[in-house]
Order: C-alpha cells, then structure tokens, then sequence
C-alpha cells in the first residue's frame, strides 16, 4: 500500500520561499498567480493491507516527525 | 563543576562548545554520542550548533528523535542547565523542550556575520553576568533562524520574561529595521517555563576569545558557572 503525505504551512504562517517562487513567476510573465505556498510531498511504501490501520499509523508517523504541527498541517492519502 | 557535549553527526560547531565550557568551568567537557541513551552526571548540558542529519526534512528534526535526546529530556526535567545554540536551538524546538519552530530567514539567505543583541532578562542562569538591556556582540551563522510562535506563545513569552535576547543594533533599538532574520518580535534566544533551558541563534561559544574579535560570550558562559555554585 501506498501512503502519500502532503505537508504545508498553517494559514497565517509566512512562506518566504513560496513568496520568492511567487516572484520568479511574476518575473516569467506568469502575471495571473495572486499565491504561492510552497510544502513538501512524502511517499511511503507500507506493509499490509489494513487502510484504517494504516492511515493510523501514517498520522502518528506525521505527528512525530514527518510534520511540525507548531507550523504545518499535513494531509494523508491511502492508495 | 561537570558538563557534556551532544554530538550529532553533522554537527560543527562542537570544538567551540568544548573550548567555551572548558574556559568557563577549568574542565573539559564530556562529550556524548547521538546514539547513547544515557548522560553523564553534570551540570550543564550543550547542544552545539552545526548541520545534524544535512538539515534533511526540517533543521533539527532527526536530532530531535535521536535516542540520546530522551535522556536529555529527562535532565531538562529534571531541572538541569541545558544550552542550545543554533542547530542545538532548532533540536530543542522539535524535541518540545522549548515552544516556537525557526524557520527558513526571511531574507531567504543564509547570514553569517556578528549581530548586536539586547539581553532582556538577566534573572536567568544564562545571563546573570550581563547587565539588563546590555547590548553584545555576537557571531551568527544560519540559514533557518526565523523564529515563530502563534501569538499566544509569543505573549505568554514576554509576559513570563522569557525572551531573554533579541535582535538590535549597536544603540539596543529593537525594531523591524533590525530585525536580522524575519523572527517574530525580534525574538533571539528564550527559556523554558522552569528557566532551566535555553535556545539561541547566535553563537556566544564564538565570542570568547580576543581572536574571535571579541568576548561578549564569555558572560553567557560564566553565567552557568554562577548559577551552579
């Protein structure tokens, strides 16, 4: 089973490097972007089969470590 | 009066920790390996500053989980002086001993030149030698030292004295202008709750020698030394 995590930056958190990425589009002529927050992607091989089971797991995986819950959310998906 | 050292692999800056701690206590310190899971007994712990584990996922985030740091958190428990500067501050952020994460600068670089800092509280173990609003001069060398907090704790900081440096110029005007890195409220270095544990950014192991152009650290270390005899 595939577990994918997605991980960003809380609502109201400052995105410095998203904010440069942002620019760089602007400087590109990408003149309709009003955002950019940048995140991280995480794909984890898992043994089994039990997607409750998993998706249980992949959460505390993220609270100990994938994720820094003071300034990022994360979502999880089973596939 | 005893101290250690962690090292974790890609940590840097420990010869300077070994060197300030020595000058300040007159013994060497003892220096510990990420994989132990026990401390010697001693007085003072440091997490020295450097680039543990490559900075991989987030600064200080695998160090954070090390095995030695369980036995860490027990000491700070416990109420044993515990100092972390740089990577070591990030470390004890993602271990939970201290609130706030530091993230990416502001200004997207890395800055590595001395920084004037005001000392805030000097009722700490870490700044009893300094003077209250002392301005001193710093190295910093970082490139995630943009300190955050939701407001709460932010407040809850000041409210309790323990924002104990922050960022200024040579005249100790604490504003955006001098703002090195993008943190919130200027915020440089904090203490836990119980006051036993402190984070800081810049590098006062480095500003204890005439050759380091200058001393101002040595306080900061004298301080402990102060605070545990």
């Amino acid at each position: 089973m595939k577990a994918r995590v997605h991980v960003t930056l809380k609502n109201g958190v400052l995105d410095p490097q998203g904010k440069a990425v942002h620019h760089a589009l602007q400087g590109l002529g990408f003149a309709g972007v009003n955002d950019v927050r940048q995140g991280k992607f995480i794909e984890l091989e898992l043994d089994g089969s039990d997607v409750e089971k998993a998706r249980a797991e992949v959460k505390e995986m993220c609270e100990k470590l994938l994720a820094n819950t003071v300034i990022e959310d994360y979502s999880i998906e089973l596939a | 009066m005893k101290s250690a050292v962690i090292l974790f692999p890609g940590i840097n800056r420990e010869n300077d920790a070994i060197a300030a701690l020595e000058q300040a206590t007159g013994t060497k310190p003892t220096v510990v390996w990420h994989g132990e899971t026990e401390l010697p007994k001693t007085d003072i712990i440091m997490v020295p500053g450097g680039f543990s584990y490559g900075d991989y996922l987030r600064c200080g985030a695998m160090a954070a989980k090390s095995p030695i740091m369980r036995a860490v958190a027990e000491r700070a428990k416990a109420g044993v002086t515990i100092l972390g500067v740089c990577n070591g501050f990030q470390i004890l952020t993602e271990a939970g001993l201290l609130p706030g994460a530091l993230m990416r600068n502001a200004s997207l670089k890395f800055i590595c030149k001395n920084t004037r800092l005001k000392i805030e509280n000097t009722n700490t173990r870490f700044t009893n030698q300094y003077k209250t609003g002392e301005v001193v001069d710093y190295p910093v060398a970082h490139h995630d030292g943009n300190f955050f907090a939701d407001r709460e704790t932010l407040d809850r900081l000041e409210g309790e004295g323990r924002v104990v440096l922050r960022y200024c110029d040579a005249n100790g005007v604490v504003d955006p202008a001098t703002n090195l890195n993008g943190s919130q409220r200027n915020i440089a270095g904090i203490i836990n709750e119980a006051g036993n544990v402190l984070g800081m950014m810049p590098h006062p192991e480095n500003a204890i020698d005439p050759l380091h152009g200058g001393t101002d650290g040595r306080n900061l270390f004298k301080s402990l030394v102060e605070a545990a005899s």
